[in-house]
């Protein structure tokens, strides 16, 4: 299932957030966003899975999500969103009691998704128990369970500290090349972007805008820190960014 | 190290830093609050005794216990206590439940949020008390305008403590639940209500200790036996050993009934940080 942003806009009141945005996301690629704090892009995030609606333009779904799949479009958020007073098994139950899937098909999932993020022991923990990056493996192995066809990841790496940030980027990595999964990927981080995406897609300022999107052809699997080719296509959306970033900077926020 | 530095750098004053963090973290210290009970009523005891106590304003806590121990021989306590459970347990479980449907309902939905707050602030700093000849004409003399009296007292601060507890669950656990897909049942029942829980077990505390108060009020009313009952009676003789045992029996019942209150926040709240 690919998805196509079809001109979209969206304003909250007298501001205007996003503007005329036109977006493939191919089955199988993970498109990362980028732009400056405020472009819209977690607003763009939650208008692509269906959590707010677009003033204009429609997010449009193009050829059916696989059958086995239970929640095609499936969120990751910066916060984790765990509910804290159920345990690691229990938050991934969650997702699945409203699909009638309980007791031994619940259990398989269940060992495979955590076993898939190396969560295997911590089964029976509350969240409180855990570490900030332990907290997002479980949101993603949440989301595996319900066997998304696009997963919509908002700023996932975000609230962690660098080291913890490059040992789930590997991880990432390593579950996109077992299992391929479409994604798209929003973050402010350009070393994320360079690192997970298979096309970055760099927006202007608020309002919005696609100002460029550039396409890294290297496998992410070959993808290692220090790469020379990754660096310099950091550095290329750096210098795309950096006005972009400075002006948004100096605005003064009325939203 | 030491020998490579500088010879004026050994000889600047040295002094360890002061410490100026801790605090303002309460901690758990079980054994304190019994210590000032029995230190008050110590000196209460020992004034009454020495005389530089009044026994004319103050009765004497041997006396006090005496008295209790009378009414608990003659068979006369039960008498009085079991009554007065009763009406408390009726009155605060229908106020308290229908406080805490009604403040989901308002949590929940505009409609009855726009509808009824103004109401709730309307009736909340009303007496109860003063509209005691109202339920009597409403409910009849007997138990059920006493179990109204109690419910309606008990309703307003649990409607309250209820909308704003769920007001207060985090959105983004809802947006959570909304992304993937789970029906609006499963999120009120394992989202809102379980993310309200802390507030409305905060707000029955503040309930349990209103229908206390008003158990007396509505024993106030031809209650030939009960607590509230035996209080008023020995007040009106200004038989203060009786009323101070009423008086203690209602601080037991309060102490016993937040102590449950604080097992059930350990048991159900125990996901708390």
């Amino acid at each position: 299932m690919d998805l196509r942003l079809d001109s979209i806009s969206h304003r909250y009141g007298d501001v205007e957030v996003l503007r005329a945005l036109d977006l493939e996301i191919p089955t199988g690629k993970i498109v990362c966003i980028i732009g400056p704090s405020g472009c819209g892009k977690s607003t763009l995030l939650r208008l692509i899975g269906g959590l707010e609606q677009p003033s204009e333009g429609d997010v449009l779904q193009i050829g059916e999500p696989p059958p086995e799949s239970l929640n095609p479009l499936t969120y990751v958020f910066q916060d984790f969103a765990l509910l804290p007073w159920r345990s690691v098994e229990g938050n991934i139950s969650l997702v699945l009691e409203d699909h009638n899937i309980r007791g031994k098909h619940a259990d398989a999932i269940i060992l495979d998704v955590l076993a898939r993020t190396k969560l295997t022991d911590f089964r029976k923990a509350l969240p409180k128990q855990l570490s900030g990056g332990m907290k997002q493996r479980v949101a993603i192995s949440r989301a595996l369970a319900v066997k998304p066809a696009v997963m919509l990841m908002d700023e996932p790496l975000s609230a962690l500290d660098s080291q913890t940030r490059e040992l789930l980027m590997d991880d990432l990595i390593d579950l996109w090349t077992r299992e391929p999964f479409t994604s798209v990927y929003v973050t402010h981080n350009l070393s994320e972007a360079v690192r997970l995406g298979h096309s970055i897609v760099v927006l202007s300022r608020r309002p919005g805008r696609i100002r460029e999107i550039v396409d890294i052809p290297i496998p992410l699997a070959e993808r290692e820190m220090g790469n020379i080719g990754l660096e310099r296509i950091q550095k290329y959306l750096w210098d795309l960014m950096r006005v972009e970033a400075e002006a948004a900077d100096q605005e003064l926020l009325n939203v | 190290m030491s020998r490579d530095q500088p010879a004026n750098q050994q000889s600047k004053l040295q002094k360890k830093v002061v410490f100026r963090g801790g605090g303002f973290s309460p901690q758990s210290k079980p054994w304190i609050g019994a210590i000032v009970f029995i230190l008050l009523i110590g000196l209460m005891e020992l004034g009454t005794r020495m005389g530089f106590i009044n026994n004319l304003t103050l009765p004497r806590p041997s006396d006090v216990f005496k008295t209790f121990v009378e009414l608990w021989s003659t068979g006369l306590l039960w008498k009085h206590l079991l009554p007065s459970l009763s009406r408390l347990a009726i009155g605060a479980a229908l106020g308290a439940s229908f406080g805490i449907v009604v403040g989901v309902m308002i949590g929940l939905f505009s409609y009855v949020r726009a509808g009824l707050v103004p109401i709730v602030a309307a009736i909340f700093p009303i007496p109860k008390i003063a509209l005691l000849p109202l339920f009597v004409i409403w409910f009849g003399i007997d138990e059920p305008s006493k179990y109204a009296l109690i419910a309606f007292g008990t309703f307003t601060p649990t409607v309250v403590a209820t909308y704003g507890a769920v007001d207060n669950v985090d959105r983004s656990l809802i947006r959570m639940g909304q992304s993937f897909s789970l029906s609006w049942y499963s999120i009120v029942t394992k989202i809102v209500l379980p993310g309200a829980m802390p507030g409305i077990l905060s707000g029955l505390r503040v309930s349990s200790a209103i229908a206390i108060i008003l158990l007396v009020a509505a024993e106030m009313l031809g209650a030939e036996y009960g607590i509230g009952a035996y209080i008023l009676e020995a007040g009106s003789l200004y038989d203060l050993e009786r009323l101070f045992v009423g008086v203690s029996i209602l601080s037991i019942i309060g102490i016993v009934l937040s102590a449950t209150i604080g097992f059930f926040e350990k048991r159900l709240l125990d996901w708390r940080l």
